[in-house]
């Protein structure tokens, strides 16, 4: 009876204090397999990056970039983040504001549009601009050819495939930053006298400067990398409108493996940084919400500056008879 | 500055937060808008602020000392408000949050740097929290950081101060403490000042005059002291205070109220006498069973039941009272309801139970 009973004890208060506990070996099997997973499909490809970038010494290494193209796809790429991140950067923030302080008809559906890019294939996304911006048979061909303006097959093009791929990355963030943070603070602004930009730039860009943070160097990372849609629009002409990743498997194509994985290398060092700087990012956030948190015992009471007769009567209700 | 604001409507989508309301709040006066969550307080200050408008076409003012200011955006009202929960900027230090008001002035009327200084530290001095100007708002507490609020919309001078709540997220010994010291504070610096609370102790206690509010609506105005004694409601009654509530035709003395469809009788709990049942009794003389004893401080709390009738209510005596008559659970005892009012046909009636046993009618 006892022993019964200890075992329905033991069953009903688990060591752990996790409510939700599986057998042990379940547990064992299921975190293998989330290892292997995470061992074959992110580890290993990384460090193969990095294998075969180094695989004939570092001489080669650092030949490839003496390479007068992957200069040039180089100083491409950071051309086009330095362009689409600043312009999303804005629209994010617009965006944002738009979706978190006001409420109006049609909002979800904004939400849901913002999200367009995250559905629709990059290729798509390439040739829906092909479409519209060829001078050869997009809609708005006879004006761009009147006045000579390339888009298409141009650093303007590229543009505008990154800014449209990239385009949720900061704004994402934002949203439940901004929602978490409620309206309150800049209503105290707006009663204090401060206008609207005043209000902007001291008020809610300093509370959400971490996610902003975030989303820009997500939505640069991604900008830097971005392969389907730029390919599209680009042509990819060597040293014109090849960006990195297009440079790296023209090189890849010509079995040129060296210097393919060589600059692979490099994006892959991006990816490793935005990563570093992601925690980095959640470690200050998590600081700043428990100075928040902290509640310290330092009230004190003033001292009262009359008698305290002066002061109303204790009890609420008036007196009795 | 006073305020007078007429014919106030707001909807929501289809919802009617206000319903036609007209405040008005003497030069220099505190005013407390009292009632039940969702009433329409916090709206009725908004629109008073700026931070939301009035329905467009219902003929709605809003006048500050006699000047219309309908229109005018929240930053021009020259208003000082304070947020439930503080909205501090939390990223600035105290300092910093005192002289926002300041620093946000056109360039014309903003002060120099060393006036804001000194009107920062003036401020700090005023809510006695001198010293703390270099902190930052998490590292206060909550009173603190409530007397901060009240600091940086004071800092500008404004000619009216709106609380919405503002001791509602604070424990109720620091909120009692702040409350007195608002008080004070107020009398000092005589600002007309709207404070908003669900509070009725906090309301009663602190007002000139109480604006009771009940579904998008103003229930009563009045002298806190003159609200609890003559309620024009039942909703006002049992909303201000303690009250014991009968449904007529139950209790004795509704019976001779010649009363016609339905009525309710109510009874303040300190209004109910407590006597022991060989005393002479007479025909208002309830006869019912201690319950429940509760004393702190100079009052005791009584939950009585009415035998026979299943009929739950409280009494409040003194506790010298309830010495004297050595009361404990379970005893029955007398009960007699000195004064009454019955509510039928949308008005009160009040008597009083003379210790003859005679009910006497009030007059008014
Ligand atoms: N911006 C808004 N949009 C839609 N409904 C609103 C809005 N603001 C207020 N309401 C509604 O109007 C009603 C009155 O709200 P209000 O905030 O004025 O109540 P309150 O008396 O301050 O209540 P509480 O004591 O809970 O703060 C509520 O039913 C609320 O849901
Ligand atoms: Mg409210």
């Amino acid at each position: 009876m006892a022993a019964i009973l200890s075992r329905v004890r033991h069953d009903t208060y688990p060591k752990t204090d996790n409510a939700i506990t599986e057998p042990r070996l379940i547990r064992w099997l299921l975190i293998l397999v989330a290892i292997s997973f995470l061992g074959l499909f992110l580890f290993m490809p990384l460090v193969a990056v990095f294998v075969e970038a180094f695989k004939q010494g570092t001489k080669l290494y650092f030949a490839t970039f003496e390479d007068k193209y992957a200069v040039d796809a180089i100083l491409l790429t950071l051309k086009i983040a330095a362009i689409s991140v600043p312009l999303n950067l804005v629209f994010g923030l617009a965006a944002a504001w738009v979706i978190t302080k006001f409420s109006y008809r049609g909002k979800s559906l904004l939400v849901t549009v913002l999200d367009l890019p995250f559905a629709v294939s990059p290729v798509i996304a390439g040739l829906i601009f092909v479409l519209i911006f060829s001078t050869t048979h997009g809609w708005l061909a006879e004006p761009l050819k009147e006045y000579n303006i390339r888009i298409i097959f141009a650093l303007p093009g590229i543009a505008l495939a990154t800014v449209f791929i990239t385009l949720p990355f900061i704004a994402r963030e934002l949203v439940p930053v901004m929602q978490a943070q409620g309206k309150d603070e800049e209503f105290a602004a707006l009663t204090l006298g401060a206008g609207g930009w005043r209000t902007f730039f001291t008020v809610t860009l300093p509370n959400v400067k971490w996610g902003l943070f975030y989303g820009v160097i997500l939505c640069n990372a991604r900008a830097m990398g971005e392969f389907g849609a730029v390919a599209v629009v680009s042509g990819n002409i060597k040293g014109r409108t090849s960006t990195l990743p297009l440079y790296i498997e023209t090189l890849y194509n010509e079995y040129n493996g060296v210097a393919a994985f060589t600059l692979a290398s490099i994006l892959s060092l991006l990816a490793l940084l935005t990563l570093v700087l992601k925690n980095f990012v959640d470690w200050r956030v998590a600081k700043s919400r428990n100075n928040q948190d902290l509640n310290l015992s330092l009230f004190t009471f003033p001292p009262f500056t009359r008698p305290l007769a002066a002061l109303p009567h204790e009890h609420p209700c008036p007196q009795h008879p | 500055m006073s305020i007078r604001a007429l014919n106030i409507h707001k909807t929501f989508g289809n919802y009617k937060a206000l319903d036609d309301v007209s405040l008005e709040v003497p030069e220099g006066r505190l005013v407390s808008l009292l009632g039940p969550s969702g009433s329409g307080k916090t709206t009725v200050l908004r629109i008073l602020a700026g931070l939301e408008f009035p329905d467009p076409k219902t003929g709605a003012t809003i006048e500050f000392h006699g000047e219309d200011v309908t229109n005018l955006s929240a930053g021009k009202r020259g208003v000082g408000f304070v947020f439930q929960h503080y909205a501090l900027f939390k990223h600035m230090t105290i300092e910093r949050n005192i002289g926002f008001g300041l620093r946000a002035k056109p360039r014309r009327e903003r002060p120099g740097d060393e006036a804001i200084a000194a009107r920062v530290k003036e401020l700090l001095e005023l809510v006695q929290l001198d010293g703390l100007g270099k902190r930052y708002p998490s590292e206060l507490s909550g009173g603190q950081r409530q007397r901060i609020a009240l600091a940086r919309a004071l800092a500008s001078q404004p000619k009216v101060l709106l609380l919405d709540e503002p001791f509602g997220a604070l424990d109720a010994k620091v909120r009692k403490d702040l409350r007195r010291w608002l008080r004070l504070f107020q009398e000092e610096i005589k600002i007309t000042t709207v404070f908003v609370t669900h509070d009725q102790e906090e309301a009663l206690e602190l007002a000139d005059e109480v604006v009771v509010m009940n579904n998008a609506r103003i229930a009563q105005v009045g002298a806190p002291q003159d609200v609890y004694d003559n309620p024009v409601s039942p909703f006002v009654i049992e909303f201000l205070g303690n009250v014991n509530r009968f449904t007529a035709g139950v209790s004795k003395p509704s019976k001779s109220q010649a009363t016609e469809g339905k009525s309710v009788l109510y009874v303040r709990p300190h209004d109910v006498d407590i006597r022991l049942t060989d005393e002479n009794p007479h025909d208002y003389a309830i006869r019912s069973k201690i319950q429940h004893i509760f004393s702190a401080g100079n009052y005791a709390r009584i939950s009585l039941d009415r035998i026979g009738y299943n009929e739950p209510f409280e009494a409040e005596i003194s506790r010298e009272k309830l010495r004297q008559l050595d009361l404990k659970v379970g005893m029955i005892v007398s009960v007699v309801f000195r004064h009454i009012r019955v509510f039928a046909k949308g008005q009160f009636k009040e008597s009083n139970v003379r210790e003859d046993g005679q009910l006497v009618e009030v007059a008014g």
